[in-house]
């Protein structure tokens, strides 16, 4: 088993205090790639790119190629174009690219060599994370830790590595099996079970994992995770109506203790752009993060638009097809539109003006959403140290949800944040399931046995 | 039968255990299972499809529903079996061949259970081979396929040919969903339909069914 027994434990926060949770700056600053440093004082834009409707065969393949090879060179075109100062890109691996890993690692070495390429003829700083996808839930109950889906997702992280990966992350998906189920029914029970016992467990022995194959490759940094497939599917419920916004601003909150393995297992940063978790992680421990707001409504809504990039290192578009728009190719303008945005965080940043800028893109959202309240630099020192004030993950991920309805409430209480009669029901719904839960997560488990028992494999979290 | 408006409203509810006492209770009496059915189990559940759609319930409240109806269900489909009565339409469902997400997919079988559906959920990654072999073996009235990727789109139209060429495709109506999928990419692909979200998939199910009767 791979969990370090040398887990850093988090007991207080490398950011005490909200007026120093800012953007571009962390305590830890991260060097990695061709000579770029995260978190030092600068944002940088972090463009994610996908393909276009089609199909990953090997008759397709040549097309595939081509496809990142047309992206990488619009996107670095218009880097280099309009100056900007540093640039990461992302690869998330499409599951067939996982599923085969010599593919994701061709990918990645045509990525790499773009970079290389624009760093020694225009001596661009630049990094390329890469994120395989997690294909450990094939099998109905998942095997997380054995099988053929976990050997081959395992190798595909070793060859991207190899093949020029500077960041390695995942979107993990251990307990999103249980997770699925209890938020599709609105069971406050269940989504502790999946988020505050079974997912950290998987993470702390996954990132185990992740963080011994970079050590095995020097100059490859363990980067991050993010609870896309939990609080993300969450934020996307609500948005459809389908949810109430309270409890997935609650979910939100909460799977911030399963992102945070990650870094007790080693993990560096930058954490994943789609982990809207991430300013708890940075307050935590201190090591830079991406996020993505308005810029990435070419893969979806939110209500998070300005208020996310308060305290982002890298600010990230999530993923743009390859398609064609009047100014160009979707790639590329998303690299100039992130470019701009990042353009006007590092001019404030020059001029003394940050905590009032991100103060201005704070109150833009902080209270048109409760899913925007519970990610302002206030809530989310309150939340992380809710969650350094606890001993276990279990007891964190309650806290959390505490911290994150008392956020919400305070909110309401002040008439700052107003939601209708039946996001008020959810809100005491929540705040009563907090309460009725039992002090230990063992007793949740055994509770929970016959409603959820037969939806995963305990071996799988060395239960 | 006055007190039969208590599985109106388990129903509405999603108060399973309740609705399943009170059907055995009702039951015991000497109440007729359809009757059960068409007097307060569908008309629950149409309140409960309203209340969705005027934004007064959340897809728990629905699914609760669903489950309670569901569980009801239970008592009186063995009955209606034994009495030659044709139960439910059949749907077989599944995300397509390469794509892993399915808490969309999830949420509309659920639905169509709860509508009184039979549902068979193939899970994620069905490769067309194995939706034909369902609707070979099944026989359902409805294929319902999803898909989250763009680069898993395709998929949808490699099974409607392979429905097609095993003779299969008239037997069944076909419909997609999924966030990339459009009513355009629908008809491109030769699918009856296509919804945007779970609750017009239930009822896109029920008009497609109705148009071919």
């Amino acid at each position: 088993m791979m969990i370090a027994e040398t887990a850093q434990k988090f007991t207080t926060l490398a950011i005490p205090s909200q007026d120093q949770l800012l953007f571009g700056v962390s305590p830890f600053p991260l060097e990695c790639g061709l000579g770029l440093t995260i978190g030092a004082g600068v944002v940088f834009p972090e463009v994610n790119f996908t393909l276009p409707p089609m199909s990953i065969t090997a008759e397709t393949w040549a097309e595939v190629k081509a496809h990142y090879e047309e992206m990488a060179t619009h996107i670095l075109r218009r880097a280099v174009a309009l100056g900007t100062p540093g640039i990461v890109l992302e690869f998330e691996l499409l599951p067939a690219m996982t599923d085969q890993p010599e593919w994701g690692a061709e990918i990645t070495a045509i990525l790499k060599r773009h970079l290389v390429v624009a760093h020694e003829k225009y001596n661009l700083p630049c990094a390329l994370r890469v994120t395989p996808t997690d294909i450990r839930d094939q099998h109905k109950p998942p095997l997380l830790r054995t099988g053929d889906p976990w050997r081959r997702l395992r190798r595909s992280l070793d060859l991207c590595a190899e093949a020029g990966a500077d960041i390695l992350s995942i979107e993990s998906v251990g307990a999103k099996e249980v997770h699925d189920q209890a938020l599709m029914f609105g069971d406050f029970p269940g989504i502790v079970l999946a988020l505050g016992v079974l997912a950290p467990r998987d993470m702390a022995w996954l990132w185990g994992e992740i963080v011994s194959i970079c050590k095995a490759h020097p100059g490859v940094v363990a980067g991050g995770d993010s609870a896309c497939g939990f609080a993300n599917t969450a934020m996307q419920l609500a948005h459809q109506k389908m949810l109430p916004e309270v409890l997935a601003a609650t979910v939100r909150a909460m799977t911030a203790v399963r992102s945070l393995a990650a870094f007790e297992q080693g993990a560096v940063g930058p954490s994943k752009d789609c982990a809207y978790e991430g300013p708890v992680m940075k307050a935590i421990t201190g090591r830079p993060i991406s996020m993505e707001g308005k810029s990435a409504s070419c893969a979806h809504f939110s209500p998070l638009g300005n208020i996310a990039a308060a305290m982002c290192d890298l600010w990230s578009n999530e993923s743009v097809q390859n398609v064609r728009l009047l100014s160009g190719s979707a790639p590329e303008a998303f690299t100039e539109l992130l470019a701009y945005d990042c353009r006007l965080m590092n001019a404030a940043a020059s001029q003394n003006g940050a905590l009032a800028l991100r103060n201005w893109m704070t109150a833009s959202d902080e209270w048109l959403s409760p899913q925007a309240a519970v990610l302002s630099p206030a809530a989310t020192i309150r939340i992380a140290e809710s969650i350094v004030g606890e001993e276990n993950p279990y007891r964190q991920t309650i806290a959390a949800g505490r911290a994150a309805v008392a956020i919400l409430k305070d909110g309401i209480a002040a008439e700052k944040l107003r939601i209708s009669r039946k996001e008020q029901l959810w809100l005491d719904r929540i705040e009563s399931a907090l309460d009725e839960l039992p002090d230990e997560g063992a007793a949740l488990v055994a509770a929970l046995e016959e409603q959820y028992g037969s939806l995963y494999d305990k071996a799988s979290y060395g239960l | 039968m006055a007190h039969l408006n208590e599985l109106y409203d388990a129903i509405l509810n999603g108060d399973a255990k309740k609705a399943h006492a009170t059907t055995a209770e009702a039951l015991a009496a000497g109440a007729v299972p359809m009757d059960l059915i068409q007097e307060y189990m569908v008309p629950a559940m149409e309140e409960v499809g309203r209340l969705f759609e005027a934004e007064e319930y959340f897809v728990p409240e629905l699914l609760l529903a669903g489950r309670a109806m569901k569980s009801a269900m239970e008592l009186l489909k063995p009955l209606l079996a034994a009495s030659g009565q044709k139960m439910a339409v059949r749907v077989v469902i599944g995300t397509v061949q390469g794509d892993l997400h399915d808490i969309g997919k999830n949420i509309v079988a659920s639905m169509l259970e709860g509508s009184g559906f039979e549902v068979i959920d193939l899970g994620t990654d069905v490769s067309p081979e194995s939706f034909v072999a369902a609707v070979e073996a099944r026989q359902p009235h409805v294929v319902c396929m999803s898909a989250l990727l763009t680069v898993t789109m395709p998929a949808m139209k490699t099974t409607i040919d392979a429905l097609k060429t095993a003779g299969l495709r008239t037997r069944v109506k076909v419909i997609i969903g999924g966030a990339p999928v459009t009513t355009q990419y629908a008809r491109e692909i030769g699918a009856d339909g296509y919804s945007e979200n779970a609750n017009g998939a239930v009822g896109l199910v029920k008009n497609l069914l109705a148009e071919g009767r």
